[in-house]
């Protein structure tokens, strides 16, 4: 079905589901407007940064991220079970679903294409390294990949290794510094300046 | 089901395209059905995200491929839509059409096929059942495949990995999906080896990690391949 298609069936369902009265296009509008403007990576990042610089608020991360997450007062949804697993110089994570397109909408937003797809849900977890190397990122032979399939309730982030030049530098200024890709695990930020 | 959904491990979908757009809505309509989909599920029509999901799971092969992520999501809105009941598919084609007529009015709702209520949007449960694995464990997944909706993918169907997370009861999909009612079942992190996924030829110490409830699971007679 063509782009076009698509938006005209989509304007005729919407547009019958307000002549009955059940929804508004306001209402439609303000969905939009929080997950393009309020619920994204930007929400990660904090969490990752905070981590970075607070050992303790890092140890009741990893043990529980959605309690530990609480205190940000994040909106958007898909973290009821919040799983946030750490890169280590022997592990590295990534995250996929290969089912549907699960993602921990609330600290990530939502999804890049490339995680909808067929090739990156059918192939990370076959191949992980080959993946990963499309990415750029080439795992050290002396570290594990583990990959996690969200197929039930769990969502999961990646905690990514801080590069040591960043030692020093404020919990704000780290969080502008934190990528998405790197909290899916398709990347690390060890090249970063 | 053995359905195109079910991507884990297939061959010949080609290169990941990493240079996605970075905004969440490429064009006006996938926004408009972002949108939809959630007040659908606020106002109870898309009962639960296990029949939402299984909707997109009965599209044919080639439309599932073909349809992009929030194609997939406007036709699982209409199934659902012409399914419990609130508009008719000849509604929708007419609406299509140059002329608009007076406002299709309402189909007399079916029965609604869920007998049972939405729990104030969590999917966490507590049951009596004692949970049978614990950490360290190994287990075999099923190898049946039954025709409705599971969260137990193909590619570790009939595989032998270890627990190494123990999560509480939640939401059953296989039964939430549809209808049969929405009592919890013990959920598990279970890693599996890639060896044991793969093949021997497959790098070692890597592995994969699925969440899978109980009911796919049974002890193992063997030892997992270490995954360590």
């Amino acid at each position: 079905m063509s782009d076009a298609d698509q938006a005209l069936r989509a304007e005729a369902i919407e547009a019958l589901l307000v002549e009955q009265g059940l929804i508004t296009s306001a209402e439609i509008d303000d969905v939009i407007t929080r997950y393009n403007e309020r619920v994204g990576p930007m929400n990660g990042a904090r969490v990752v940064a905070r981590a970075w610089t607070d050992a303790q608020f890092k140890a009741r991360l990893l043990a529980d991220g959605t309690s530990a997450i609480e205190e940000f007062e994040f909106e958007g949804g898909e973290v009821e079970k919040l799983v946030v697993v750490e890169n280590t110089e022997t592990t590295h994570n990534v995250v996929v679903c290969t089912l549907c397109s699960c993602y921990p909408w609330a600290v990530l937003g939502l999804p890049p294409k490339w995680y909808k797809d067929p090739a990156y849900r059918s192939r990370v977890v076959r191949e992980p390294r080959a993946v990963l190397q499309e990415f750029g990122l080439a795992v050290p032979a002396e570290q594990r990949v583990r990959v996690w399939d969200s197929s039930a309730e769990v969502r999961y982030m990646v905690l990514p290794q801080m590069p040591t030049a960043w030692v020093g530098l404020s919990e704000t200024e780290l969080a502008t510094r934190v990528t998405r890709d790197s909290m899916i695990g398709v990347t690390t930020l060890a090249d970063q300046p | 089901m053995d359905g195109i959904h079910d991507l884990g491990g297939k061959h010949g979908h080609g290169a990941v395209e990493t240079d996605a757009a970075p905004t969440n809505f490429v064009q006006r309509w996938q926004g408009r059905v972002f949108g939809l989909n959630n007040r659908m599920f606020r106002l109870g029509i898309t009962h639960n995200t296990d029949y939402f999901r299984h909707a997109i799971e009965r599209m044919t092969p080639a439309a599932y491929l073909t349809h992009g992520y929030y194609g997939r999501w406007l036709a699982a809105i209409e199934t659902i839509l012409v399914e419990q009941g609130i508009l008719r598919s000849a509604d929708i084609e007419k609406r299509l059409g140059p002329e608009v007529g007076p406002s299709a009015a309402r189909p007399d709702p079916d029965p609604t096929r869920f007998a049972y209520t939405l729990r104030a949007y969590t999917a966490r449960r507590q049951i009596q059942r004692e949970q049978r694995f614990v950490e360290g464990d190994q287990v075999l997944t099923a190898t049946h495949t039954k025709p409705g909706h599971t969260r137990l993918p193909a590619y570790v169907r009939g595989r032998v990995g270890r627990v190494v997370a123990v999560h509480g009861a939640w939401v059953y999909p296989d039964d939430n999906a549809h209808a049969r009612g929405d009592e919890g079942q013990h959920l598990y992190t279970v890693e599996f080896s890639a060896a044991e996924l793969w093949g021997a030829d497959t790098r070692g110490g890597d592995s994969v990690c699925v969440d899978l409830f109980e009911p796919y699971l049974q002890a193992a007679q063997r030892a997992a391949d270490d995954v360590d």
